[in-house]
């Protein structure tokens, strides 16, 4: 009890079921579609609507950009409804300033991209599809981001 | 048949989303407290929707012929290389730097947490320096 309350001291359940909801949703997507659904790339393949580079008109983008948008969509659909049926009155907020949310912004989303995934390409798709390359993503931005964050922590206080 | 593949991937999107919420991962302050080792939850929600997801990765291509839809089960191969560990420790310091990621960026909006637009903004702006300076794919 004592134990579970040190490592989880906001509950654990909500962590676990919220989980599992996330992988149903990951499921969902593959037994409907057979598509293999990470995050990050949308904010890739939906700049293939404006810019013209060969890059970014690549198949791999330019063909994934419509379906990766209404999963986006979705995202912001089930959140919603989490909101309306167990969320509390306000809106969700935070106190991480602006400047970090745009800095660690962009640099995740260029590492993201360079990387070929973040936490729910590399982290639930590709480790749920046995590829080792993403166990080593996935502890190589563990690391990082634990560094990152204790430093950042230990500066501001 | 269009229409049925856009509610499907919508549909799936939305537990994605009304996971991503129920586990507060959408708080960037609780992903923060992971990082800094006071609160071990992202690995239970990162735990749980592995075990989902390799159960269907494994069993679905032989329960079915192909997806309910039709189509193909896709593979989606991981590229590995040297930019796959560069980028991921990267990925990993913006994370630690704002804690957000990707999913729960575009998924706290519809919990109304609008300062999230500020990360989208930087991580859209690091994907296309990351795709205009590329040489390779």
């Amino acid at each position: 009890m004592t134990l579970l309350h040190t490592l989880f001291p906001l509950g654990w359940e909500h962590y676990l079921l919220g989980g599992i909801a996330i992988g149903l949703g990951v499921t969902l997507l593959f037994a409907m579609t057979g598509l293999v659904g990470g995050m990050s790339s949308v904010f890739s393949s939906t700049w293939s609507f404006i810019v013209d580079r060969p890059f970014f008109q690549q198949t791999r983008l330019k063909g994934s950009r419509i379906w990766r948008l209404e999963y986006a969509a979705g995202l912001i659909l089930g959140a919603f409804l989490w909101w309306l049926l167990l969320g509390g009155p306000d809106p969700e907020t935070t106190s991480v300033p602006v400047w970090q949310l745009l800095l660690g912004g962009f640099i995740g989303g260029y590492g993201a991209r360079l990387g070929h995934g973040c936490t729910s390409g590399h982290g639930i798709c590709g480790l749920g599809s046995l590829q080792w390359p993403s166990a080593v993503a996935v502890i190589t931005f563990m690391v990082t981001a634990m560094i990152t964050a204790n430093l950042v922590g230990w500066l501001q206080s | 048949m269009k229409i049925g593949n856009s509610l499907a991937t919508l549909a799936a999107g939305a537990l994605f989303g009304f996971g991503l919420a129920a586990s507060t991962m959408i708080r960037p302050e609780v992903v923060l407290s992971f990082l800094r080792l006071q609160d071990f939850g992202l690995l239970l929600v990162l735990g749980g929707a592995l075990v989902v997801t390799a159960i269907a990765y494994a069993v679905l291509p032989r329960l079915m012929k192909a997806p309910v839809l039709g189509g193909q089960f896709q593979k989606h191969p991981i590229h590995w290389g040297r930019s796959t560990v560069v980028g991921a420790a990267l990925f990993g310091v913006g994370w630690g730097l704002c804690g957000v990621c990707p999913g729960p960026a575009i998924a706290g909006l519809g919990a109304g947490n609008w300062m999230l637009l500020y990360a989208i903004a930087g991580l859209a702006l690091g994907a296309l320096a990351q795709g205009l300076t590329s040489k390779g794919d």
